[in-house]
C-alpha cells in the first residue's frame, strides 16, 4: 500500500499556489488597449530591430524553396488569422491586441491539456489492455488507474478553459467575422457555439463515465466471488474505445483545428492521438519506476518496464510518422491556404519547431533502440523526460501559433501554468495511487502477468 | 570434443522441454543442440547461448541503406538531372530533403531486413541445395528434441534422468564419424 508522502503533497500544493499566482499575474498583465499593445510592440521591436533587419537579409526557407523572394510574407498577409505586418494599420493593431490578450489563455490551455491528455491517454491504454485481454499488463493496472484519477479535475478545467476562452481561441465564434466570410458561413452547421458546447460536454462526460465504471469494477474484482466485474470491465472498455476513437477525432477538430477555421488536415486527429498515447505511456513508465524506487510494486519486473519502453519507442516513431505525413504533403503541395500553417511555425517558432523533432524523434530512437537499455530504469526515465518536454512543445505549437501568432514567448505565465497543473497532477495521481493496494486481485490474467518474462 | 555417443530425447510440449533443459543444465550435462518446430521463448537463455549479435548487424545495415538512399537521391535529383517539381527546384539536398525522406526510410528498412536475413542464413550455414541436418523429421512438425552429450556419462543413469524430465522417447546415437 502506497502512502502519499507529506513532502510530495507539500511540493504539489506549493507549486499549485505559485502557479496560480503566476497565472493571475499573466492574466492581469496583458495589454488592455490598443495604445498599450503598441507600446509593448514598440519595445519589442526596439529589441529586435537589429536582428530582424538581418533576418530579412538572410534567405528565408520558404522563399528559397519557392525561388520567389517575398512569397511567404505575401502568403501570410493574405491569411486573416495570422497577419503580422502593417503595424500602423488601426484594424491590425486591434488584431495584435487580441492576440496578446489570448496569450495567458493559451498558456493555461497548453498546460491544462498537456496534463489532461496524459490522464486520458493512460485511460485509453488501460482500456486497450483490458479489451485485448493482455497478459503482461494487469500488474500495472492500479498505476494506470491512479494516473487516470487526474482525468476528472483535469478535463473539467480544460472544458472550462475552451468554453470561456471563446473568441480568444476560436475565430468562428466571432459573428462579425463569420458575417463577411463565406467559408465560415458554410461551416457554421458544424462550427456553431451550441453544437460545439454540447459536443465538448459529451466528450468530457463520456470519458469520465468510463473512468468511473472501470475503476468501480476493477475495485469490485478484488472482493468478487464470480467474474462479473471482470466481464463488465471488458465490455465497458470495448464500448469506451469505440466512443473514444470518434470523440478524440472530433475533439481534435473542435478544440484545436477550429482555432484556424480555414485550415484543415485529415491527419490531424491521428497525429494528436499519437502524442496523447506516447505521453501517457511515458508517464506510466516513469510512475512505475518511481514507485519501484521507493520499494513499492515488488511484483513488477524489468520485463514489464521493457514492454512500456517498447511502447514509448514505438509511439514516438508513430508520432513522427504522422507529423511528417502531415508536414510533407502540405510542404510539397505548397497551396497558400494550407501552407500558412507551417510558414508561421517555421518562421516565428523555428528553433522549437525543429528542436521538437530532435526531442520527440532522434532522442527516443537513439536512447531506446538498444534492447538492454529499455530495462535500465534511469535510461527510461531520461528518455521519458525528454519525450514529455518534447510533447509539451508539441501542444504549445498546436495552440500558440494559432492563437497569439508571432507574439509568443515563454515567460512567467507559461511556466506558472505548467507549475499549477503539474502540482494538481501530482496531487491527484498521488491521492489516486494511495487509495487502495497497488496489487490488484482476482484479475484472470494476474498470475500470467506476475510471471511475465521476456 | 568429438563425442562418441549422443542421446536424443524427444518431448511433445514446449513447457516440458524448457523445464528439461533447465534441469539438464543444473545437473551439468552438456546440451549439444535443441531442435524445435517453432521458436520457444526464453530457450536461448535457458540453454545459456550467447546473446545474438544479429540486431547490431541489422542496425549497421540500416545505416548503409540510409547512406545509399542519400547518395543515390543526391546524385539522381540534385547533381545529375535537377528537376523542378511542384515549384521546388532541386538545387540543394537539404532543402528538398522532406521529399526524399520516404525513400530514405524505405531503403533503410529494405537494407536492414534483407541483409539481416541473408546474414542469418550464412551464419546458420543454410544455403540452396544444402542437406538438412535435422536429426528427426518430427521436430519440424510437433516434437521437440534435445541432443545431449552422453560421453563419459553412465548411459542408464542419464536415460533415467531424461525419462524423469518428461521425455517421450529416448534414443542412443552412435556417432561413427567421430568415433
Amino acid at each position: 500500500m502506497y502512502t502519499f508522502s507529506s513532502k510530495l503533497r507539500l511540493f504539489a500544493i506549493i507549486s499549485m499556489v505559485l502557479g496560480l499566482v503566476g497565472l493571475v499575474y499573466g492574466f492581469l498583465s496583458v495589454p488592455h488597449t490598443v495604445e498599450e499593445a503598441s507600446a509593448v510592440l514598440a519595445s519589442h521591436d526596439a529589441h529586435h530591430e537589429s536582428e530582424s533587419s538581418e533576418s530579412h537579409e538572410e534567405t528565408n526557407f520558404i522563399d528559397e524553396a519557392r525561388q520567389e523572394h517575398g512569397y511567404s510574407e505575401a502568403a501570410m498577409s493574405k491569411d486573416k488569422d495570422m497577419g503580422h505586418n502593417a503595424h500602423e494599420d488601426e484594424e491590425h493593431m486591434e488584431h495584435v491586441l487580441h492576440q496578446m490578450q489570448s496569450k495567458p489563455w493559451s498558456a493555461a490551455f497548453v498546460a491544462a491539456f498537456f496534463f489532461m491528455m496524459i490522464a486520458l491517454g493512460a485511460l485509453v491504454f488501460y482500456a486497450i489492455q483490458t479489451a485485448a485481454q493482455a497478459g503482461w499488463s494487469p500488474v500495472l493496472f492500479r498505476v494506470m488507474e491512479g494516473i487516470t484519477h487526474y482525468l476528472l479535475p483535469g478535463s473539467i478545467i480544460v472544458l472550462l478553459i475552451v468554453v470561456f476562452a471563446g473568441e480568444h481561441f476560436y475565430p468562428w465564434q466571432n459573428h462579425e467575422l463569420v458575417a463577411e466570410d463565406q467559408i465560415l458561413q458554410d461551416k457554421s452547421g458544424y462550427l456553431n457555439f451550441p453544437f460545439w458546447l454540447i459536443r465538448s460536454v459529451i466528450y468530457v462526460a463520456g470519458w469520465n463515465l468510463y473512468r468511473f465504471f472501470a475503476r468501480k469494477n476493477s475495485l469490485a474484482m478484488d472482493t468478487a466471488e464470480d467474474d462479473r466485474p471482470y466481464k463488465n470491465l471488458f465490455k465497458f472498455s470495448i464500448y469506451f474505445l469505440a466512443f473514444f476513437l470518434v470523440t478524440e477525432s472530433t475533439m481534435a477538430w473542435d478544440w484545436f483545428m477550429s482555432m484556424t477555421p480555414h485550415w484543415y488536415s485529415t491527419l490531424y486527429a491521428w497525429y494528436i492521438l499519437a502524442g496523447i498515447m506516447v505521453s501517457a505511456v511515458t508517464v506510466i513508465a516513469i510512475v512505475t519506476v518511481s514507485l519501484k524506487a521507493i520499494g513499492q510494486l515488488e511484483f513488477v519486473n524489468d520485463s514489464h518496464l521493457h514492454d512500456l519502453a517498447k511502447f514509448m519507442f514505438g509511439f514516438s516513431i508513430f508520432w513522427t510518422y504522422l507529423w511528417f505525413g502531415q508536414f510533407m504533403l502540405i510542404w510539397y503541395a505548397n497551396i497558400p491556404e494550407e501552407v500558412t500553417y507551417f510558414i508561421l511555425r517555421i518562421q516565428e517558432y523555428n528553433p522549437i519547431f525543429f528542436g521538437m523533432l530532435i526531442l520527440n524523434f532522434v532522442f527516443p530512437i537513439v536512447i531506446l533502440m538498444n534492447s538492454d537499455f529499455k530495462r535500465v530504469s534511469w535510461f527510461v526515465v531520461i528518455a521519458g523526460t525528454i519525450i514529455l518536454v518534447g510533447h509539451y512543445i508539441d501542444i504549445f505549437l498546436l495552440v500558440m501559433p494559432s492563437t497569439v501568432g508571432p507574439y509568443w514567448s515563454f515567460g512567467i505565465t507559461e511556466f506558472a501554468a505548467i507549475l499549477f497543473f503539474l502540482g494538481l497532477f501530482i496531487l491527484m495521481v498521488g491521492l489516486g495511487l494511495s487509495r487502495v493496494s497497488l496489487r490488484p486481485k482476482n484479475n484472470p490474467f494476474l498470475v500470467e502477468s506476475e510471471h511475465f518474462h521476456y | 570434443m568429438a563425442s562418441a555417443n549422443v542421446l536424443h530425447a524427444l518431448y511433445n510440449d514446449d513447457d516440458i522441454l524448457m523445464k528439461a533443459v533447465k534441469e539438464l543444465r543444473a545437473k551439468k550435462y552438456r546440451i549439444i543442440d535443441v531442435y524445435t518446430p517453432f521458436p520457444v521463448h526464453g530457450l536461448d537463455k535457458a540453454m545459456g547461448l550467447a546473446p545474438t549479435r544479429l540486431a547490431i548487424t541489422s542496425f549497421l545495415y540500416g545505416l548503409v541503406g540510409l547512406s545509399v538512399a542519400t547518395l543515390m537521391m543526391n546524385y539522381i535529383m540534385i547533381e545529375d538531372w535537377p528537376r523542378n517539381i511542384g515549384g521546388k527546384p532541386s538545387f540543394s539536398y537539404l532543402q528538398n530533403m522532406p521529399a526524399f525522406v520516404p525513400i530514405m526510410f524505405e531503403l533503410t528498412v529494405f537494407f536492414a531486413a534483407h541483409l539481416m536475413v541473408i546474414t542469418f542464413y550464412l551464419r546458420s550455414k543454410i544455403w540452396p541445395f544444402r542437406k538438412a541436418e535435422n536429426p528427426d523429421v518430427r521436430t519440424t512438425d510437433d516434437h521437440f528434441l534435445i541432443e545431449v552429450d552422453a560421453a563419459n556419462h553412465d548411459l542408464d543413469e542419464l536415460s533415467k534422468f531424461l525419462y524423469d524430465t518428461g521425455a517421450s522417447e529416448i534414443s542412443l546415437i552412435h556417432n561413427e564419424e567421430h568415433a
